[in-house]
Formats: structure tokens, sequence, C-alpha cells
């Protein structure tokens, strides 16, 4: 079997190359109850720092989608500690300097790009820190729609701003007030409010488990 | 038309909207096609003035490597504190050995140097010149008196003046160009308070009732200012009892001038005027 | 009856006056004590030690005056500096202490911004007085 070796929070273990770091570490021996979600790169719970051989640079990734490479250096981080303020979005305007009172820490970004080289997802993440800091909400949403809120630039970043807090409140402020409503899904909300769908979910809450199975197994499927 | 890069800042994206709009109408009219440098970032509004903290000069840096990268040899800024941080930074990389240091941040790219920034005056007296200002207003200032606050950063320190910082007057003779009266007065080179304004608001308070006080005491109908943050503590931390001047953003004035129609620089035009029969 | 008065050059080798000179790359030994920069300060009436007395301190290499409101009201706004007939940039050896303050976890109070501001001011504030 070709093997390779890597150095899990300091410990080195032979592993079969070709897994991803999360797999490699359950090979290893280790059971992941935290820092281990979905498994398929969409949760961002498994951010994984580490470095190569011979390489300065500081790698984040995520555990999941990452493959082992021989001689590396891993450490988890399955939590990032970020500050989140309260808010009630119905009372919040969507205005540019909303994410500013929220998280003023926006304001110490000293523009090193640092997130945007952590960021396991390759987005831009300091044009996004400066769409914010001038009050661009529908450019922060825009360019952070793919952020699955693993940390990792938020771990890394000098000016210490939260950034998944600061994303969510801005694609949330975006979504509630700035994008064009969808007129059919108030035309649909207005049916369910109405009862249309009210006998039919009768029906299936009435239905014993089997009955239950049956119609499941037999529901109508896009091709 | 002449294209010229340009350098927004925050401030003039956000709350002095009103700022930019008619400054780029006006520029348009006297024949500037304003680009707009792709991918911005915050300047870092003050530059840091100790020899060891080289990342508070990564952010202007990558804005001179975007001028660069528009194959632009010149870079506009309307905001005096965007002006200062990015004229220092580019003076500060002149060091090769700072340079080299700064470009490994910058990495794949790197600034070769030389970009030059301008602020809206210099580009009016150096580049329009007063004569073709004064040619091209079509709604003078009607003798209006206008009281031209400088307050630091085009004046100090030294090196990075745009004018003589003990006794400038490039703004005096902008305000004549376009029809008005230029007042001086004593307190128009003194800082405002700058960003004070949100821990120490006692002290920006004394600041801004000096410099109205000064403005008012020269028979000055209004303010007129080149920095948004000046702007703001003129308007927002006036003590009780501060005369009732209002202040406009010199680009504003420009845009009055020039003919453009903005009815926020309507209204302060017309305070002024009024202000300026109450004194009469 | 005159009180005994003791010079000695010991003080002007301190290693915080260097500390200071390096961060600032301003020479604090090149300042005489005219006092035009403290006469010129727009802030000097809200400082617990004029622009020249800290000047003063850094000289004789005392640490106090990492303790001082002096440096957090400067403004950095040079009008000492340009004044200065010894070309001292009096505004660099502020921030140098500012610096060195914060660095110790010498801090002045927190920046917590109660309004909204111009991002300009926000920036600068955070930038002069958190670490």
């Amino acid at each position: 079997m070709n093997e390779v070796t890597v150095f899990i929070m300091g410990k080195g273990y032979r592993v079969p190359a070709g897994l991803t770091i999360m797999k490699a570490m359950e090979y290893a021996g280790y059971r992941l109850t935290r820092g281990c979600g979905c498994r398929g790169g969409y949760c961002g719970a498994c951010a994984t720092v580490y470095r190569l051989k011979g390489d300065y640079k500081l790698y984040g990734d995520l555990a999941c989608q990452t493959t082992v490479q021989d001689g590396m250096y891993i450490a988890q981080l399955p939590f990032t500690p970020a500050e989140r303020p309260a808010y009630r979005l119905e009372e919040l305007q969507a205005r540019g300097e909303t994410l500013l009172a929220l998280f003023p820490e926006l304001a110490r970004c000293v523009a090193c790009n640092t997130c945007t080289k952590a960021c396991p997802q390759k987005l831009e993440v300091m044009d996004a820190v400066q769409a914010a800091l001038r009050g661009d909400i529908p450019g922060v949403a825009d360019l952070t729609f793919d952020c699955v809120s693993c940390g990792l630039c938020t771990m890394r970043c000098p000016a210490e701003i939260s950034h998944h807090h600061v994303w969510q409140l801005a694609r949330r402020l975006n979504g509630a007030y700035l994008t064009p409503r969808a007129p059919h899904v108030a035309q649909r909300v207005e049916e369910v409010r109405a009862g249309k769908f009210k006998g039919e979910l009768d029906r299936l809450v009435a239905m014993p488990k089997e009955g239950l199975v049956a119609a499941y197994k037999a529901r109508d499927i896009e091709p | 038309m002449k294209t010229i890069a340009y350098f927004p800042g925050c401030a003039l994206k956000d709350q002095a909207r009103a700022d930019e709009t008619g400054t780029l109408g006006a520029l348009a009219r006297l024949g500037y096609e304003i680009r707009e440098i792709p991918r911005w970032n915050c300047c870092g509004t003050v530059f840091s003035l100790v020899q060891d903290d080289l990342m508070r000069h990564v952010g202007p840096v990558r804005n001179l490597l975007r001028v660069q990268a528009m194959e632009e040899e010149k870079v506009l800024t309307l905001c005096a504190m965007c002006y200062g941080t990015l004229a220092r930074s580019a003076h500060f990389v002149e060091d090769p050995e700072r340079l080299r240091r700064i470009n490994a941040f910058l990495d794949p790219d790197a600034y070769q140097g030389g970009v030059e920034v301008i602020h809206l005056l210099t580009l009016l007296r150096d580049e329009v010149g007063y004569e073709r200002l004064a040619a091209e207003t079509r709604r003078p200032l009607n003798g209006l008196r206008v009281a031209p606050y400088y307050g630091c950063v085009l004046l100090r320190p030294r090196p990075f003046a745009v004018d003589d910082p003990d006794s400038p007057a490039a703004m005096e003779r902008v305000v004549e160009a376009l029809g008005g009266t230029a007042v001086p007065f004593p307190e128009r080179t003194e800082c405002c308070g700058t960003h004070l304004t949100v821990t120490r608001k006692d002290v920006v308070e004394e600041r801004v009732g000096r410099i109205l006080r000064s403005a008012r005491g020269g028979g000055a109908d209004a303010l007129v200012v080149t920095c948004p943050l000046c702007h703001f503590n003129l308007e927002e931390r006036r003590p009780a009892g501060t005369p009732d001047l209002p202040v406009l953003y010199l680009g504003q004035l420009l845009a009055w001038a020039m003919g453009e129609d903005d009815p926020g620089v309507a209204s302060l035009v017309g305070r002024a005027a009024v202000s300026s029969e109450a004194v009469r | 009856m005159a009180s005994e008065l003791r010079l000695s050059r010991a003080g002007l080798e301190a290693p915080f006056a260097r500390r200071v000179e390096e961060l600032s790359g301003e020479n604090p030994y090149a300042c005489y004590q005219c006092g035009k920069c403290s006469a010129g300060c727009p802030f000097a009436d809200h400082m617990d030690a004029l622009p020249n007395q800290v000047l003063r301190l850094v000289q004789l290499g005392d640490e106090s005056a990492l303790s001082l409101s002096a440096p957090w009201v400067c403004a950095s706004c040079h009008a000492c500096g340009v004044r200065c007939p010894k070309g001292v940039d009096i505004a660099r050896t502020m921030e140098a202490l500012r610096v060195l303050a914060l660095r110790k976890g010498i801090t002045p109070a927190p920046v917590r911004p109660d309004r909204p501001y111009p991002q300009i001011a926000l920036i600068g504030a955070y930038r002069k007085l958190t670490p």
C-alpha cells in the first residue's frame, strides 16, 4: 500500500496516500465528535491548518476536502470564537452604517489580504471586508455567497474581525430588504394561508408508518 | 477628454456621497474622464508614524499597485485624508528595501513605484488653472463670502504640503475664480480634532467652536473644506452658541459654480446667502 | 541657599529614550526646550503635559511618559513639527509613545462608537488608539 507520513497535533502516523485529512485522522484512530459535519465541503465545521515540509506558508483548508501529503503537519480548528452582537433583523435598516454600527472593528482592517489567502473557498475575503467598510451590502452579500463560515480568515485576521458574522448579517439585510421580491412566492404563501394544502397535509399526518413509507417510495421524482 | 485614475475612499461612497456626485459632474464638464480604480481598498486614513509598522502601508501601496495596473501615472483623491495617506505611502516606498518588504505581501504582483498622488485642490490649481475655472463658471458665487478651511493633511507635514503650510493661498484663489470673496481667517490651518471625535467629543467641540468663531469673525458666510472628516466635525460637533455657518465641500462649491444641479448644494448655498443677508 | 545640582550623562543613554528614537525616527536630544511646539499645539489645553515636557521626559529616559494622557490627545496634526526650529517632528515621538504603550498593554479608554461616524473617523480612532 502506498503510504505517507503525516503529523497530527505533532505526532507522526503512517496513513494511506489519497485519503482526505479527515479520513486520515480517523484511520490514525481519532474519533471526531467536533470539527466534523457534512463531509462534503458545505458545512465548514472541519477547518484545518497545516504546513508542508520545507514550506514557510501556513495553509488553511477543510479537512474533508483536502488530500494528505507526505510530511504534512496538521492541526484542527473545530471552532472559532467570534463575537456576534444580538440584533433583530426587523429593527435594522439596510444602510451602509448598519454593518459598521454592529461590527465597528471592520474599521481596523489594514488591507493585508491575509484573509483572502486563508480562505478554502477561494473567496475575495478582503474585498468583502472593504465593501462592508464602505457600506456596500449587496457587494458583501455577493462576494460572500459561497462562505461556509469555517472561521479560518477570522483566526488569521490581524484586525480581529469576525468575518462570517458580518457576512451573515449582510446577506440577511440583502435578502430581507434589497433583493427584488418574487411575486410567485407571496402568491404561494397566500395559498398556504388560505388552506389549499390543508386536506393533503391532514391526510399525511393521519397516515400509519407503513402507508407513509409506501407513499414516499411511490412519490413523483423529477427526471 | 483627459483620463485620470480616481481613488474615492470609503466616506465618499457612504455618508459623504453628496460630496462625490457633484464633484465628478463638474470635473466631467471640465473635460476629465474619471476612471475609478477597480477593487480599491481603504487607504488607512492615518499614516503610521513609526518605523517598524510596515503592515499599515500595505493597504495604501496596494491601491498604488492598482493605479499602476491601469497604466495611469497619477491618481486623484477628493478626500484630504486619502491624499495624505496615499501620498506619504508613495513616498515611503521610494526606499527600495521598504518596497521589497511590502511587495512580499502583494505577491504575486509588485508595485514599481512612481505613481503620483494628487488632491482635487491641486488638480484645480495646477492642471485646470484659475483662469479656466473662471472662464467655465456658469453660476458665479456673486461675491458670497467663503472662508477656506485647510485643516492639516494638505499642509503638514511639510514635505507633503500642497501649498505654503504657514500661508496657503490655493483655495482662496479657487473661491475667487468661482466668483466668491475669499475670507482668510486665523484658524484656517488649525486641526479640527479629526478622529478624536469618536473618543474625545469635548476636545473636538472646543476646536470646532474656535474655528467657526474665527471664520465668522472674519465675516464669512460659509466655510469650504477639503476633507469629509473636517466636514463632519464642523457640522456635528458645534458647541452651543456657535455661529450657524454652512459648511461646503470644495467639490460642492465647484459643482454649484459649474452649473451642476444638486439640491443639497443648492440648499447650502441658499443657507449661506441667508446668513450673508443676516450679517449685512 | 542654592541646592546642589548633579549633572550626569547617564540618563542620556537611557534605553527608553533610544527606543523612542528608534521607533519615531526623531532624535529627542535635538530638542532644546524652546516651547514653540507647545505654544502652537491646538490640543495643549487638554494635555496633562505639554509637548515639550513630554519630549523632556523622553530625554531623561523617564518611562512615566507612557502613562500620560498627552499622547492620546495628540491628533497627529503636525503643527508642532512644522514649527520646530530643530526639525523634530514631535507628532512622530507622540506616535512612538502611543505604540510603545499599546504594545505594553497600556491603553486609553476603549473605542466604543456611540453613533454612526464617517469611516475615516472610525478607522483613524482604531488605528491610533487600539493595539
